[in-house]
């Protein structure tokens, strides 16, 4: 979310606040910022060194607690379970990206035109981003149910498959319904950077003879890259965080199919009893997280002075 | 251009720490209910879900009314939300006053963490109080000689159901010996009826197979030396055996077509043995009462049938011995005033398993855990599938608490994690053994 905020405003203040303003006002710019810094030292330091102090402790969430060295670190890292659920998490946020991305970018672009039926349509499109994850995957929970689901009630023997049960299925149908869900929310970014795209480049390139399909990869394509770098890193950080869903849907399973790295730190650290380890995880998570975000910044950040808005 | 650098990354640390925010979320969210009320009174969660829910909101009226100056205040809890709940507020320091649970293993690491009351010299001073329940349900009670909880409510036993329609349709009788249950996997298949229901996908419904399939080939003892953690204990060849009898089961389709991603919370496996989709089903004597409310008159036109799991040839295990839940658990938090204490106690005393809640658990098909209660059980609609249960639980040599229960969190997470991959085939069952052994004494 907080991407997809902070790059409008930036675009539109820079031409403001590189107008030669006093050092004085600057200072006085800066103390504005302590509420912002304040929260933030007490919802994201604070815990995040608790959570790496706790990754060197031993505690059951109930006792008290103990130290445990690099004991958890070493446990964690050497455990087949780690590495199974780091694949399948990058396999979900790539695969994640590899079907919302095309989709939600064609389907941003078709509903930034103007027709009222386009807008018909994007109500349409947005509406399941307004349902909570839980009731999204209880919801395909019960159509999907090989005995008494949709296929069942339908009479479409060949939907009948046992979709949740099966290792590979199940996957699947998780980045499905993760695709379902979060189409919406990128196909709305995307809408938004559509119609930022000067009306004259467009005007300029129908004089010049291009078609409708030349104007896309040439203007469009080119002109949401900034779009595109917010939707991917909102998809590939927030991959990381995926839980409710697949907790609701499959709860990690069958076998251990679906686990993936956020859930395996609830089932560790809730269920098992094991808040040491749990937060190792933590940490990974967010080091990754981290990692991920920062790349992703890099990939746009070589030109980032260059106003979008150029040839204007 | 320096400063919007560091916001955005503040942004995508926030992003990236959405995970402790929830970790951190649920423990502190639950301050509220925990902190109980004023004067005598005390507090209490509870699990919402009928017909348990009535039955103790009435029970805890009656007592407040009895007694104006000890109230207890109840909050309701979905089941597995309640589970997490009660430890992140046991571990805050924000339990209630009464904690309500299912002993073994959990109540030990609360015992062992001394967040709950030493009720051995309360019972010795209440004797009354201990000899109305059934002797087997202070088991899960009892943490190193110890008892740190009151039994209450009901047993629950684990039971073999089938559908009686279906059983004539084919000609076959219920199951005595594991050949039985494998002749009958092919009868029924070849009648295009699934053998047996299983909601797969909460895990804890395929251990009851394995605690049976143990218990008939081993004995007692193999489990027993598993919760004492003795060494290799998972290494015993009966454990191999349960999971090789298992996994024959599976490939013979013993289990409806799609098993793993059924779920038990929303009833879908008692669904498909009410509607005879599948004839047999093992599951806890709980659904009995489920099945006669949600079954369309399944239950009450005489079409439920109960066993006791079969006998294995060569077993060793008495095919009298039991498993499931011996009874449900009150402990009182350790953290409490001396006076929310006292109310709890007198609670425990008068207020529950009262003669009005004993016959409500009878009306809903429950046999409550105390002694006496056989006129009762007579006089029931449902007295044979009540006398059953009850027979069950009071002649079984050995009663063993639900694995999940007995053990650790940790150990139990484990257990239910390899139960999935076993049954999946993922791994053998030589390979489950080894993996649980791995978790003895954590």
């Amino acid at each position: 979310m907080s991407n997809a905020v902070s790059t409008a405003p930036k675009t539109a203040t820079r031409g403001r606040t590189e107008g030669g303003q006093s050092g004085q006002r600057n200072a006085a710019l800066a103390w504005l910022t302590l509420p912002a810094l304040f929260f933030f030292l007490v919802f994201a330091v604070v815990p995040l060194a608790g959570v790496l102090i706790l990754s060197f402790s031993s505690w059951d969430g109930i006792g008290a607690i103990g130290s445990a060295g690099m004991g958890n670190w070493f446990s964690v890292l050497a455990d087949p379970g780690l590495y199974n659920a780091l694949g399948l998490t990058f396999l979900i946020m790539i695969a994640s990206w590899l079907v919302q991305t095309p989709i939600s970018l064609l389907l941003g672009v078709f509903t930034a035109g103007s027709q009222r039926y386009r807008a018909a349509l994007a109500v349409l499109y947005f509406l399941p981003l307004l349902l909570s994850s839980a009731a999204v995957a209880i919801a395909f929970k019960a159509l999907l149910d090989p005995n008494f689901g949709l296929a069942t009630g339908l009479g479409l023997p060949f939907l009948a498959r046992d979709w949740l049960g099966v290792p590979h299925l199940a996957l699947g149908l998780v980045i499905f319904v993760i695709a379902w869900q979060f189409v919406p929310f990128h196909t709305l970014i995307y809408q938004g950077g559509v119609r930022q795209i000067p009306k004259s480049l467009y005007e300029a390139a129908e004089i010049d003879g291009a078609g409708t399909i030349k104007q896309f990869f040439h203007i469009t394509l080119p002109q949401l890259k900034y779009t595109i770098i917010t939707s991917s890193t909102l998809m590939v950080v927030g991959s990381l965080t995926y839980f409710d869903l697949i907790f609701v849907l499959t709860g990690g399973g069958p076998g251990n199919s679906t686990r993936i790295l956020a859930l395996d730190m609830y089932l560790r650290g809730f269920r098992a009893n094991l808040m040491g380890p749990a937060s190792v995880i933590a940490v990974i998570l967010v080091l990754i997280g981290l990692a991920l975000a920062l790349f992703l910044q890099r990939l746009g950040g070589k030109d980032k002075q260059g106003s979008q808005l150029e040839g204007m | 251009m320096k400063q919007p650098q560091t916001s955005r990354r503040s942004f995508l640390a926030l992003a990236a720490l959405t995970p402790f925010a929830a970790m951190t979320a649920t423990a502190c969210g639950t301050s509220g209910p925990g902190t109980s009320s004023a004067g005598g009174g005390a507090s209490m969660w509870y699990l919402s879900g009928e017909p348990n829910q009535t039955t103790m909101q009435k029970a805890v009226d009656a007592f407040g009314s009895a007694n104006p100056d000890n109230k207890i205040a109840v909050t309701y809890f979905q089941n597995d939300a309640y589970k997490t709940k009660t430890k992140t507020a046991i571990g805050a320091g924000q339990a209630p006053t009464i904690i309500y649970g299912w002993g073994g293993g959990t109540l030990k690491t609360y015992a062992e963490a001394n967040q709950v009351d030493d009720l051995t010299s309360w019972f010795e001073e209440n004797k009354d109080v201990k000899d109305k329940f059934f002797p087997s349900s202070f088991g899960a009670a009892t943490v190193n000689g110890k008892i740190y909880a009151l039994p209450n409510q009901y047993v629950a036993p684990i039971v073999l159901f089938y559908n009686k329609e279906l059983f004539e349709k084919a000609g076959a009788q219920p199951p005595k010996t594991w050949d039985d249950v494998m002749s009958l996997v092919k009868t029924f298949n070849d009648m295009g009826v699934a053998p047996f229901s299983l909601g797969g996908q909460s895990r804890w419904t395929s251990m009851m197979w394995l605690e049976y399939l143990l218990d008939r080939i081993g004995g007692a003892e193999v489990f027993n030396a598993i919760f004492e953690g003795k060494p290799n204990a998972w290494m015993d060849p009966a454990v191999i055996e349960t999971g090789t009898k298992i996994q024959e089961l599976v490939s013979a389709d013993g289990f409806i077509k799609g098993f793993s991603s059924i779920a038990a919370d929303s009833n879908a496996d008692q669904a498909l043995l009410f509607t005879g989709k599948a004839a047999m089903m093992l599951h806890g004597s709980w659904t009995y009462g489920a099945m006669k409310k949600g079954g369309q008159n399944f239950v009450q036109d005489g079409k439920l049938g109960f066993v006791q799991f079969p006998t294995v040839a060569g077993g060793k295990g008495d095919p009298k011995n039991g498993v499931g839940n011996p009874a449900q658990y009150m402990s009182i938090s350790s953290k409490a005033t001396d006076q929310e204490k006292e109310t709890a106690k007198k609670f425990f005393k008068d207020g529950i398993l009262t003669e009005t809640v004993i016959d409500t658990y009878i009306n809903s098909g429950s046999v409550p855990i105390v002694n006496g209660i056989e006129d009762k059980l007579n006089a029931s609609p449902d007295k044979d599938f009540l006398n059953f249960v009850y027979d069950l639980a009071k002649n079984a040599p050995n009663f063993q608490q639900s694995w999940d229960q007995a053990l650790s969190p940790t150990a139990a997470e484990a257990l239910l994690n390899n139960i999935d991959q076993l049954f999946l085939k993922s791994i053998t069952p030589r390979q489950f053994a080894e993996n649980m052994n791995a978790t003895l004494g954590k």
